[in-house]
């Protein structure tokens, strides 16, 4: 060895692996204006859809005239269900079992319906199409209040469904009820709440809202008549799984489907299901023989496609004096708007929401989810959450927060006194998950410690004392939130969707000169994977992350994988990357054992190569072996060096963390100001630093702005009042807080590196964290529950009901 | 309808195209210039993706005519690299900082984060925070997008950035 051999920090260090803070591949084109996006895709003789979109939330449609439109210049066809149904494609299964009209069928079922789709030369020439097609509407009483739907005299807003007392979940007890869903030991949990010391009883509300990614959602699909190809460039965070869609609906053979989905402008699950627009411009390029671009705008965004949450829950907890959780109750009216378009797994009508019991020991609980229609727009999908997981985080630590509060106990201590121990895991829940590793306690001190958690209840004690003596006008709340997830959908044996088992993907072929490319099932949409996806690779094979070239989204080339939400990415596609690698690495091994004349045992793999045992000199490095793979293979060995992987995960993933939210309000104007805001997460087994920080950041600031005032509303009659950023709140640099992040690393013991997901632990986690502290700030003022979000003027409305303000 | 005749600059070089009147600026920009890094978000001047500098200011090409920014010296992304193609002190901040995610708001983010730069060489936190309160990000929190305009500040003025601790 001499002075230039480089260190084994240096080799490590070279291959930017896995725990590295690497700087992203994509920033490249992505800070120069080079990324490309669904919108700038452009095909020769390009054509543009639009859509004309109901003004009413429920009608009759009585008439669709449209000869004006067809006159425009440039229009060129105008596309309504009486052309889908020649096709068989004026209504679409949705993921949920359910089915979604494509173009109102006879009737709309909330405002901005779509009701036409108008094909034209260029957008603005599509506009003017729209405006020129007349549409005759009947009005219909509309049901808005999700409460009223079941009652006897409400309008019955599915008429395809009348009579159907069965639906894909079971048995339906009225026309407007989608289905039941029970888990738990009812039995047990009624007997536990009998002989309950104390209990609590609380209606908590998440409120719809909405994803927004920045980019919205939109297509190119192209069909070529002579070869009978359909391509598809969309924003899709799924697109096998949109390829399969197509393929049933359509009836084209999948082969014969090509779907692209290029760079992606953030999804937050807004990108997982099918979406009319899809359907009609698909059909627009098949009737026109030209490619034709469909764009949402953003208030079509808004209000057509895709909401999230929407669940109100009414929450009990049994408990002993002393603090110890005896049993949960929940019953959750689910407001899934006028289809039932869930993007959740096919058998579970209500996601994971049965994670609700949380990270506590509860001895038994009983869970009830009843879904039902009413006139708003369709969707429920999972904004930055696993399948309704934040709205059972909201749930479970707001209640636990209103059970401190009887106690008259610190909402920190309760959660001490009622975490699963560590030596409980794996740990199976009393609504059926298998938790597989946690260490709370230990994560949770961490955060009592970094933000001095006694100090500031003894400043709030303080605060409290001034408020009452009139000194001040401001309140302090803290908000406590200690959530866990449940993300890595999924296992086969309970996780498909339309049949297809939760896998994902990975397939390597490295090069002769030591560089490779790794095709996978996951889709990034702001996460990094082109960045991430290497570094794992890159530490399994001592190959350097600067050397492995990462693709997805092209469905031609990618193995088939279930696509990127739910946080699954790491855990499923993360975990199909190690194993496809460790394929590679054996194959290595065998390549490396011959060309060092050993016996494959012989070798041990070292940072970047295989060693010979005991004999520093005799190294083969990767690189070296690389090209090796395609000259001089051991005798009987196939050529070349690559690797498929499908991983079905043993088990969901389920990481944790410890936040604390420090917020003052004023309660003359409801003004809030987060002082501070600490973040502890443990994610297991940490990839990249920095992107995990990054994402944490963003789930944070999207919390921030779901608990604090983004919210879809619907006034009385039905119109949707939230439709544009004007509106619909969407914080800015003034208003996001600070973020300080942390963490504790506890492992998944079942997943190949040990990861678990982050993505959407902060949107979880962040949620009831804000809630918590807006109500713990004016709980010494008589409030048990305020409902989110808690803008400015519910604040001071507060504030007014509790009788602090004049 | 009938077409007008617009003449422009667009990062440094004399551009020219037929439009309609109500032809937006963005659209004359990605379509008729198939400089696609200007991104629409909103189309309601809210979300800031459509920034482009023009005349020395930060404007929402979204919501102003083609026809309206006639003679005018515009910059986009595109032109936002150094001369000898190295990306910028912006640009890189915004890598070196993990400034961005899905990268869908970055162009404008940078246009205008390049034109606060010229206005407030040295800004503080909270003139950063108001300096970009037109430009919306749905992924990274602005947090870090706030370091890489400190980073890209303080390689501009020659000083050595010290990333503030968390």
């Amino acid at each position: 060895m001499n002075d230039l051999t480089p260190t084994r920090e240096q080799r490590t260090a070279a291959l930017e692996g896995m725990g590295c803070k690497r700087k992203r591949v994509e920033d490249i084109r992505f800070t120069q204006g080079r990324g490309n996006y669904v919108d700038d895709v452009k095909l020769p003789g390009m054509l543009h859809g639009d859509f004309v979109r109901s003004p009413h939330p429920h009608a009759r449609v009585k008439k669709i005239d449209d000869s004006a439109a067809l006159k425009v210049p440039g229009v060129l066809a105008v596309i309504t269900a009486e052309t889908l149904k020649t096709v068989n494609l004026a209504w679409m299964p949705t993921l949920a079992g359910d089915v979604q009209m494509v173009l109102a069928d006879g009737k709309v079922l909330f405002q901005n319906q779509e009701v036409a789709f108008v094909v034209a030369t260029d957008r603005y020439a599509a506009d003017d199409g729209i405006n020129a097609v007349i549409v005759e509407y009947e009005p219909l009483p509309p049901l808005v209040d999700p409460f009223k739907a079941m009652n006897a005299d409400s309008p019955v807003l599915r008429e395809d469904l009348v009579g159907k007392m069965s639906g894909a979940h079971g048995p339906r007890k009225h026309d407007n009820h989608i289905f039941e869903w029970t888990v738990g030991d009812k039995e047990l949990t009624d007997a536990a709440f009998n002989k309950a010391e104390v209990k609590i009883k609380e209606l908590i509300s998440y409120h719809r809202t909405h994803p927004s990614p920045l980019e919205t959602c939109q297509c190119v699909c192209s069909f070529d008549k002579i070869k009978g190809e359909l391509t598809i460039y969309g924003t899709f965070q799924a697109p096998h799984v949109i390829r399969t869609v197509v393929a049933l609906i359509a009836k084209l053979p999948e082969h014969k489907i090509h779907v692209i989905a290029p760079d992606i402008g953030g999804g937050f699950g807004n990108k997982v299901g099918a979406y009319p627009g899809y359907i009609c411009a698909a059909v627009a390029s098949i009737v026109t023989g030209k490619p034709v671009k469909w764009v949402e705008d953003r208030i079509e965004n808004l209000t057509a496609t895709s909401f999230a949450r929407d669940y109100h829950m009414t929450t009990e907890i049994a408990a002993t004096k002393e603090g110890k959780v005896t049993g949960l109750r929940v019953h959750v009216l689910a407001d899934h708007g006028a289809f039932d378009a869930c993007a959740d797994p096919s058998k579970w009508p209500a996601g994971f929401f049965n994670i609700v019991t949380g990270s506590y020991d509860f001895p038994t609980a009983h869970l009830a989810v009843d879904g039902v229609y009413t006139n708003k727009a369709p969707g429920g999908v999972a904004y930055r959450c696993s399948f309704r997981v934040t709205e059972a985080a909201y749930c479970i630590e707001r209640a636990m927060d209103i059970l401190a509060q009887k106690l008259n106990m610190d909402p920190a201590e309760l959660r001490l006194k009622n975490f699963i121990k560590p030596e409980q895991f794996p740990y199976h829940s009393a609504l059926g998950w298998e938790y597989d590793s946690g260490d709370y306690h230990t994560a949770m001190r961490k955060m009592m410690e970094a933000t001095g958690y006694a100090a500031l209840r003894k400043e709030q004690a303080e605060k409290r004392a001034a408020f009452a003596r009139g000194e001040t006008r401001d309140i302090m709340g803290l908000g406590i939130s200690f959530f866990t997830e449940i993300v890595g959908a999924g296992p086969s044996k309970n996780c498909d969707i339309l049949g297809i088992a939760m896998f994902d993907s990975c397939e390597i072929r490295m090069h002769p000169t030591g560089a490779g490319i790794a095709r996978v099932g996951s889709k990034s949409q702001g996460q990094g994977h082109e960045t991430t996806w290497a570094q794992i690779i890159a530490t399994e094979i001592g190959i350097p992350a600067d050397n492995i070239m990462v693709e997805e989204g092209n469905t031609d080339t990618a193995p088939y994988g279930l696509g990127t939400y739910g946080s699954r990415s790491t855990p499923v596609a993360g975990a199909a990357i190690a194993m496809a690698a460790r394929k590679i690495k054996a194959k290595a091994q065998m390549i490396a054992a011959y060309k060092l004349e050993v016996h494959e045992d012989d070798l041990e793999f070292d940072i970047d190569g295989f060693r010979v045992r005991g004999l520093q000199e005799k190294f083969m490095s990767m690189k070296d072996i690389c090209w090796a793979a395609y000259n001089s293979v051991p005798p009987g060995m196939e050529p070349g060096l690559e690797a498929v992987s499908y991983y079905d995960p043993p088990n969901m993933t389920y990481p944790f963390g410890a936040y604390l939210c420090v917020m003052d309000i004023d309660v003359d104007t409801g003004v809030y100001k987060v002082r501070r805001f600490y973040a502890l997460d443990d994610c297991g087994t940490r990839i990249n630093p920095m992107i995990i920080e990054g994402q944490v950041h963003g789930g944070l600031t999207e919390a921030f702005a779901i608990a604090m005032g983004q919210e879809i509303r619907y006034d009385e009659v039905g119109n949707v009042v939230t439709g544009s950023f004007m509106d619909f709140f969407m914080p800015t640099a003034v208003e996001t807080p600070h973020w300080e992040t942390d963490f504790t690393v506890t492992p998944s013991p079942h997943h190949p590196i040990g990861a678990k997901g982050v993505g959407e632990s902060p949107n979880v986690g962040g949620v009831p964290a804000f809630s918590n502290a807006v109500n713990d700030a004016f709980s010494f003022l008589g409030a048990t529950h305020i409902q989110m979000p808690h803008d400015f003027w519910r604040n001071w409305k507060a504030a007014k009901d509790l009788g602090a303000v004049a | 309808m009938a077409k007008t005749h617009v003449t422009m600059k667009v990062n440094g070089a004399e551009v020219e195209g037929l439009v309609e009147p109500r032809t937006l600026l963005v659209h004359f920009i990605r379509e008729n210039l198939q400089l696609t890094g200007t991104h629409i978000g909103c189309e309601t001047t809210h979300c800031g993706a459509c920034t482009v500098d023009i005349d020395g200011m930060s404007v929402k090409s979204c919501t102003m005519f083609a026809v309206q920014a006639q003679g005018s010296d515009i910059t986009t992304i595109e032109g936002m690299a150094n001369a000898d193609g190295t990306l910028s002190a912006l640009q890189e901040g915004f890598r070196m900082m993990h400034g961005l995610q899905c990268g869908f708001c970055t162009p404008g983010m940078i246009v205008r984060a390049h034109r606060l730069l010229k206005e407030n060489p040295s800004p503080s936190e909270p003139e950063i925070r108001m300096g970009i309160s037109g430009n919306i990000c749905r992924c990274t929190g602005y947090q870090n997008i706030v370091k890489a305009i400190q980073y890209a500040s303080a390689k501009i003025n020659g000083v050595e950035f010290q990333e503030a601790a968390e």
